[in-house]
């Protein structure tokens, strides 16, 4: 679990790409650098979240939830 | 503004809207057959939304009129860098936010039956007083968010309709020159009165339920659109790499972010996106979800939709510059409907265009319409009256009446010719990120008090006030707006209101005495309740 968040707090300091600040090359002849490096990023951001489901989903609050005994969509 | 997208009178692009808003008045007839009349079918979809409704919905709403207009636009003004400023820091926050705090919310409000954010945090902190406190900020914080649908609606609508009915619609004078402007074009109160009655219509039909399959279908057209309008005018500007290879030649430094985005700023601006944390609109749709498995199809393909819709409008916005199509009046916003306008030349594209950019707007106004309704009928009715004493039909109806009352509030400040509608959004969305702190505290830490949560949200309007007021009142007011965000210290003013906001949650919080364990354990899994407590939320 300590694990996996490490990573995501990793993918949140890489977000501030200040190596590529001023970089104006275009990578595939068409995207800017900057744009293909946050492009790739958001592809991270979701391959981190599917290991979200597989290592840290928090199974208990299912059952936890359905203990209750006030579904009654009111008023609480 | 002038989106002067349809030079010519022909009406096809209105023709297709009024189709598009047919279809809406259509899926809203279909959604009142699933209503089954009671409040919890109409207030939360019986919590039985699935996990592809509850994408498409949940991506329906956080995206406005901003993901397609208002993306372009500012990639128009400042390049490249719009997409990490406001694009992957939304892929990376909101994710986490639908998994650390969504699902969390979720199960407390299955398990204790609540529909609102307000009865959650009433019975979390044991005190109506936070109710009172809340509400007219909650409310006061969406009826900007609102006004961004309604003001962007007309605007676009305006713009596509020029020429089109001259006799019935004589324009505006321009106040610099007296010249009519608009002249034919449909103006914004008739376009707000009709998507607000749209609206209304799917939401009171079918309720929060109307509301996700409607923001699923429209969530469709939107991202459809935003990927057809790419492919159009990247081919029209010679395919995507010489489109860009124009803006190397002609306008390089918006392909990098060096002089248009400065480092603290985008540092601070992914503090905005925790926004979502807040939205009562977003809270009301978690509690939809059939299970805490639901989410997982969010959590995983909301960074990906993002992409999906940004990453062309962004690499539009910036071919423009590059292409040398401005939009008229220097108006970023414009700039989208000026490339379909000058490159495709297709009344039925501007249509389909036009509706991708409505769809936008109305999957975000029509969760918001219920969202209200819900608050009011849940806080401040049936909070004082007692749920046994109002039937589920009064209950509904009592909630729709609201709804009808803030729409016509939002409606007439809509007429008001708003400028700078964008900027309003990221105050908007500054003011509830900054109540993050409180929500997050309110899940994760058992120590948090009624006293701690109450400093919290007066830091935040103590901050949010004047810093809203200098940096955004007085300069629209003296006419001496400049482009891009107003900053302190090179900073977005949400980190100075967040910032407040947490330290005075956390030292009030630790300066008070702890709540006592039997409120607080209802509330995390894994105690054992230490007496039963009634409360009324």
């Amino acid at each position: 679990m300590r694990a996996f968040w490490i990573l995501v707090a990793a993918l949140a300091v890489l977000h501030h790409d200040a190596w590529l600040w001023g970089d104006r090359s275009l990578v595939f002849g068409f995207l800017p650098s900057g744009l293909a490096y946050h492009a790739t990023y958001s592809l991270a951001a979701a391959a981190v979240w599917v290991l979200a489901l597989r290592c840290v989903w928090p199974d208990e609050l299912e059952e936890w939830a359905s203990e209750g005994d006030a579904d009654s969509g009111g008023n609480g | 503004m002038t989106l002067a997208f349809a030079e010519a009178a022909d009406r096809t692009p209105l023709w297709i809207l009024a189709a598009y808003l047919g279809l809406l008045i259509g899926l809203g007839t279909i959604s009142q057959r699933a209503f089954r009349g009671t409040s919890s079918d109409y207030f939360v979809a019986n919590r039985s939304i699935g996990p592809f409704l509850l994408l498409m919905s949940v991506f329906g709403t956080t995206m406005t009129a901003f993901a397609l207009v208002g993306s372009t636009g500012k990639s128009y003004e400042l390049g490249i860098g719009v997409y990490g400023l406001m694009a992957s820091s939304s892929g990376l926050v909101h994710s986490l936010v639908f998994f650390l705090v969504g699902i969390k919310l979720w199960a407390i409000g299955k398990r204790h039956g609540f529909v609102t954010q307000i009865q959650y945090f009433r019975a979390r902190l044991d005190s109506n007083g936070i109710g009172f406190l809340l509400f007219p900020v909650l409310v006061g914080l969406v009826i900007p968010y609102l006004l961004i649908g309604l003001v962007g609606a007309g605007a676009v609508i305006r713009g596509v309709t020029v020429g089109m009915f001259p006799e019935a619609f004589p324009g505006v004078p321009n106040p610099a020159s007296g010249a009519m402007m608009f002249v034919g074009a449909v103006p914004p109160w008739l376009t707000g009165l009709v998507i607000s009655g749209v609206v209304l219509f799917y939401i009171f039909a079918g309720g929060l339920r109307g509301a996700a399959w409607a923001n699923a279908f429209q969530t469709l057209v939107f991202m459809a659109m935003g990927v057809i309008a790419f492919v159009l005018i990247s081919r029209k500007l010679g395919g995507v790499t010489a489109a860009s290879e124009q803006v190397l030649a002609n306008a390089p430094e918006h392909l990098s972010r060096e002089g248009k985005i400065g480092q603290l700023q985008f540092l601070t601006y992914m503090l905005v996106p925790f926004s979502v944390g807040m939205f009562p609109h977003l809270f009301q749709h978690w509690l939809t979800a059939r299970s805490a498995k639901t989410f997982r199809l969010s959590i995983v393909a909301h960074p990906l939709f993002i992409m999906i819709v940004w990453v062309p409008c962004v690499l539009m916005g910036t071919w423009a510059v590059g292409a040398g199509i401005h939009p008229p009046g220097g108006n970023p916003n414009a700039v989208l409907a000026k490339m379909v306008a000058d490159l495709l030349h297709d009344p039925v594209v501007t249509g389909l265009l036009t509706a991708g950019i409505l769809a936008a707007i109305m999957s975000s106004l029509d969760s918001q319409f219920v969202c209200l309704g819900t608050m009011f009928t849940h806080d401040v009715v049936l909070h004082h009256l007692g749920k046994e004493r109002v039937s589920d039909r009064r209950q509904v109806l009592l909630g729709r009446v609201f709804i009808v009352a803030i729409v016509l509030v939002t409606y007439l400040i809509s007429l008001l010719s708003l400028p700078h509608v964008f900027d309003l959004a990221v105050w908007c969305f500054s003011g509830f990120a900054s109540l993050f702190p409180l929500v997050f505290a309110s899940v994760y830490w058992r120590r948090l008090t009624k006293a701690g949560a109450i400093a919290s949200i007066v830091a935040v309007l103590a901050t949010w006030i004047p810093l809203f007021y200098v940096g955004m009142v007085e300069p629209t007011l003296s006419g001496t707006t400049e482009p891009g965000d107003w900053l302190v210290a090179g900073m977005m003013p949400v980190a100075v209101i967040f910032a407040a906001s947490a330290v005075s949650l956390v030292v009030v919080s630790l300066l008070t005495r702890p709540p006592p364990a039997a409120v607080v354990d209802r509330f995390f899994p894994g105690t054992v309740p230490s007496r039963a407590v009634e409360t009324k939320p």
